[in-house]
């Protein structure tokens, strides 16, 4: 049976614990809504340039953009990978990139290559560890996602999607869907998919200036970065949010451990006194 | 006389009316909505130069430069002022959206980006311990959700 001074560091240990545990909870709460504020503020703009695009694409265009092409044959994959840079954030960054890795090994198995952009930290390690092709990474980017953090990583994407080195685009991220459930989603960005292409052309065209596809082209790698930057602001929402539940749990266990060890402290003091007595007691019957 | 009086009120009811031909004008950004509002006339800093854009108007898609919008809200003398760095502009007969960029934009800008992000994946992949291929990497991930599974375990037993 541990000594009383040794349970009682150990209490003092875990309270330590809980406290930062606790601080970490309440800092990614307030995070998180600011997180889920911006995310919500991206929305707009995705929404517009949705329908922008979408009129696009119905108008009398005889430009066709790559973007809009489906192609025949797939030879190598674009992959963007959007995680976290700091862990402690539950399943998060694990549940997107088994999701990922999954894939991975599908597009292994077909013979695809594969060049991948990795957005956060954890992402970024992971993909080194597996020995995937890194094109380009970012990482650092704080607790605002800032649009022009992204073009560059994500241009390295494009122009090799427009050269014809990779054929489809995919992005890997985190989808919140409330604070106390995140899903990991995997989805197509580029060629940008049925909703946006087909359908019955209008009777009028755009008045384009200078050209129509100077326009068109600047307009869809718009729309591709917007794309992008709700699903980093949507993984920030997520990966604040999933912060707070692990470290709400985490602050929960800390006090049923302490909870425990008060308790067996209690039971070493108890018969520490218990056995003091019945030796005085035993010490004055000899007497 | 109640009548001229009526009259009057159902004048300036119709004329009213006919003065609200107006354009509904959204100015967004990837990081936030900054104008959303009803116009009689708004001012864009198109690339070929400014653009005064009335109710109406034929449909146009261009780009514009870093500038000031300037948008004639009704019963304000004043124009509502929005500065933007750049970005696309789309007029419909009854709707126009600038959809505004957030950082200035140049080719040459985004291909410095890129570069520094190609870059900088290629450091990190010459720095790479070492590489374990996707079997090893594959095992590390399942032992992570296994962890996980046995945390979610104690927590119910909580």
């Amino acid at each position: 049976m541990p000594s009383g001074k040794e349970i009682r560091n150990k209490i003092k240990s875990v309270e330590s614990t809980r406290k930062i545990t606790k601080a970490m909870e309440m800092v990614a709460a307030s995070k998180m809504r600011k997180a889920q504020d911006r995310m919500r503020a991206a929305r707009p703009y995705g929404e517009k340039i949705r329908l922008v695009a979408g009129n696009l694409s119905h108008a009398l265009t005889d430009y066709r953009h790559p973007f809009l092409t489906v192609r025949e044959q797939v030879k190598t994959i674009g992959l963007i990978t959007v995680t976290s840079d700091k862990g402690l954030c539950g399943g998060l960054n694990t549940n997107v990139l088994r999701l990922a890795l999954t894939k991975m090994k599908e597009w292994d198995a077909e013979g695809k290559k594969l060049r991948v952009t990795t957005i956060g930290n954890k992402g970024l390690g992971f993909m080194q560890r597996a020995g995937a092709n890194i094109v380009s990474q970012l990482t650092g980017l704080g607790d605002t996602p800032h649009l022009e953090k992204l073009i560059g990583p994500v241009k390295v994407q494009l122009d090799a999607y427009m050269k014809g080195e990779i054929d489809v685009l995919y992005i890997a991220f985190t989808r919140f869907i409330n604070t106390m459930k995140q899903e990991p989603t995997l989805y197509q960005l580029l060629p940008l998919s049925g909703d946006l292409v087909g359908g019955e052309s209008n009777r009028w065209d755009y008045l384009y200036e200078p050209d129509a596809k100077a326009v068109i082209d600047d307009l869809l790698v718009r729309y591709v970065e917007a794309m992008i930057y709700q699903s980093v602001a949507e993984n920030m929402a997520s990966e604040q949010s999933a912060r707070m539940v692990a470290m709400k749990s985490a602050s929960d266990n800390a006090k049923n451990v302490i909870g425990e060890l008060k308790l067996v402290y209690n039971k070493a003091r108890q018969a520490a006194i218990t056995k003091e007595l019945s030796e005085i007691v035993g010490g004055a019957a000899a007497v | 006389m109640s009548f001229p009086g009526a009259l009057r009120a159902w004048d300036t009811a119709q004329q009213g009316k006919t003065m609200a031909i107006r354009v509904h004008v959204d100015v967004v950004s990837a990081e936030e909505l900054i104008f959303s509002g009803e116009t009689d006339f708004a001012v864009f800093p198109g690339e070929a130069g400014e653009l005064g854009i009335y109710p109406r108007h034929t449909p146009l898609l261009t780009r514009i430069r870093p500038g000031t919008v300037r948008l004639k809200v009704p019963d304000r003398d004043e124009y509502e002022m929005v500065y933007v760095s750049g970005g696309m502009l789309e007029v419909q007969p009854a709707l126009i959206t600038v959809l505004a960029d957030t950082a200035i934009r140049a080719h040459d800008l985004d291909e410095a980006k890129a570069m520094e992000s190609k870059r900088r994946a290629e450091e990190a992949l010459k720095n790479r311990s070492s590489e374990v291929g996707l079997a090893t990497a594959e095992a590390e991930l399942a032992q992570a959700v296994a962890q996980l599974q046995a945390i979610k375990r104690l927590r119910k037993r909580h």
